[in-house]
């Protein structure tokens, strides 16, 4: 692989990370982060739509004019999203009952338009696709540790696994809506501190 | 793309384009995946009806029948196990609007003498590791035997005998709602027959 190639493949895992540094896709990342299992479900599941939305793009970029490729990008998206949704429900039910609630949530995810927007529509489809790789990479990464790390303070488990007594009182804060963004702005001080950033 | 004037013929064909493209693929796959997401949820909901009934060897499923509450407001779908022939215990299929992402579906089975075997949630919307744990064995633990005819199907603060889950009040109400309701229409069911 090119020089490119790796860069485009590894730069959305840490350094252009769409959660913890570009902060873009915040409503699935916050709604979701529950438990570190919902993080990774929604997470592969965003990647999947990720991928092929942007070698989809990438492929039929020059048919579509520059005025109306907002609207066109969001149909095939939400194109992709529904076909993906009828065919788990149909076939996988055991994984669909699993994710099934965050699959709509794929369409409003604003890093898959953000990606083919500013990637897929500019680059040929072997590149479209590493970046969708890498991109989908860091957003799975970052929901599962966000998952985590409130699955871990706010329900004393992880995976769903419990490492605490059924008696202590796990906490609960981490678990609801406030305890997101508590979470998201820890883990994000530690990424800044590590990136060496200001 | 250059800023050059484009007509306004190109853009509008293609948008028409991708969007008849892509009705047409949503249309195809609908048609396609609408047996067997059908046959999907039937499966489901018969793993479910399996979990809160005794052995049974019928098929609950071909003999279910509608069931309304006193009152005639609520109507329910009952699933009916039979072992040899006798039947031992029943799955209602009940819900509640109450939950507090909204409704709440769920599958209970009674014993014949009117007890609780035990429920399953089907579908939900409640917070995740907060209301979803309405569905998890210690709560449920406590519904095992209960007898809605003798003890309180409330929440302690109800003034019931259930313990509710811990920040999850308005969760484990619907549910206890939605049993309720099961057995209001279960003992109306059977007060209308004359045999067993």
């Amino acid at each position: 692989m090119s020089r490119e190639s790796i860069s485009n493949l590894t730069r959305g895992i840490i350094r252009e990370n769409p959660i913890f540094v570009m902060l873009l896709g915040m409503c699935p990342t916050l709604g979701v982060s529950t438990s570190a299992t919902n993080g990774l479900g929604m997470g592969l599941a965003t990647m999947f739509v990720l991928i092929l939305s942007n070698v989809f793009i990438s492929a039929v970029k020059n048919l579509i004019p520059d005025i109306i490729r907002i609207p066109s990008f969001i149909v095939i998206i939400a194109s992709f999203v529904t076909v993906i949704e009828m065919l788990m429900q149909a076939y996988i039910p055991v994984l669909y009952q699993a994710l099934g609630i965050y699959i709509p949530l794929i369409v409003v995810n604003c890093i898959i338009l953000g990606r083919a927007e500013s990637f897929a529509s500019k680059n040929n489809i072997w590149q479209s696709f590493l970046d969708g790789v890498g991109m989908g990479l860091g957003f799975t990464l970052a929901l599962t540790i966000l998952g985590s790390v409130r699955e871990i303070l706010g329900n004393g488990s992880i995976f769903g696994w419990s490492f605490i007594g059924e008696n202590a009182h796990p906490m609960l804060l981490f678990i609801m809506p406030p305890g997101a963004f508590l979470a998201l702005a820890g883990i994000i001080m530690v990424v800044n501190k590590l990136r060496g950033t200001k | 793309m250059s800023k050059k004037k484009q007509g306004v013929l190109r853009p509008v064909v293609t948008l028409v384009a991708i969007a008849c493209l892509s009705a047409f693929i949503l249309g195809y796959v609908h048609e396609l995946t609408l047996e067997p997401i059908k046959r999907a949820k039937d499966n489901q909901e018969l793993a479910a009806i399996a979990e809160v009934v005794g052995d049974f060897d019928n098929n609950p499923f071909a003999e279910k029948m509608t069931i309304t509450t006193k009152n005639k407001k609520h109507k329910m779908v009952m699933y009916p196990a039979r072992k040899d022939g006798a039947l031992n215990s029943v799955a209602i299929k009940t819900y509640s609007n109450n939950g507090f992402g909204g409704r709440i579906e769920l599958i209970v089975g009674f014993n014949v003498d009117g007890s609780i075997k035990n429920f399953k949630i089907i579908s939900s919307h409640e917070t995740p590791g907060l209301g979803t744990k309405v569905d998890e064995p210690r709560f449920k633990e406590q519904f095992k035997g209960f007898y809605p005819r003798r003890q309180v199907l409330k929440v302690k603060q109800d003034g019931g005998d259930i313990d509710a889950v811990t920040a999850a009040t308005v969760s484990s109400r619907a549910v206890l709602k939605a049993i309720e309701r099961a057995f209001s229409a279960f003992s109306n069911f059977n007060s209308g027959r004359d045999d067993e």
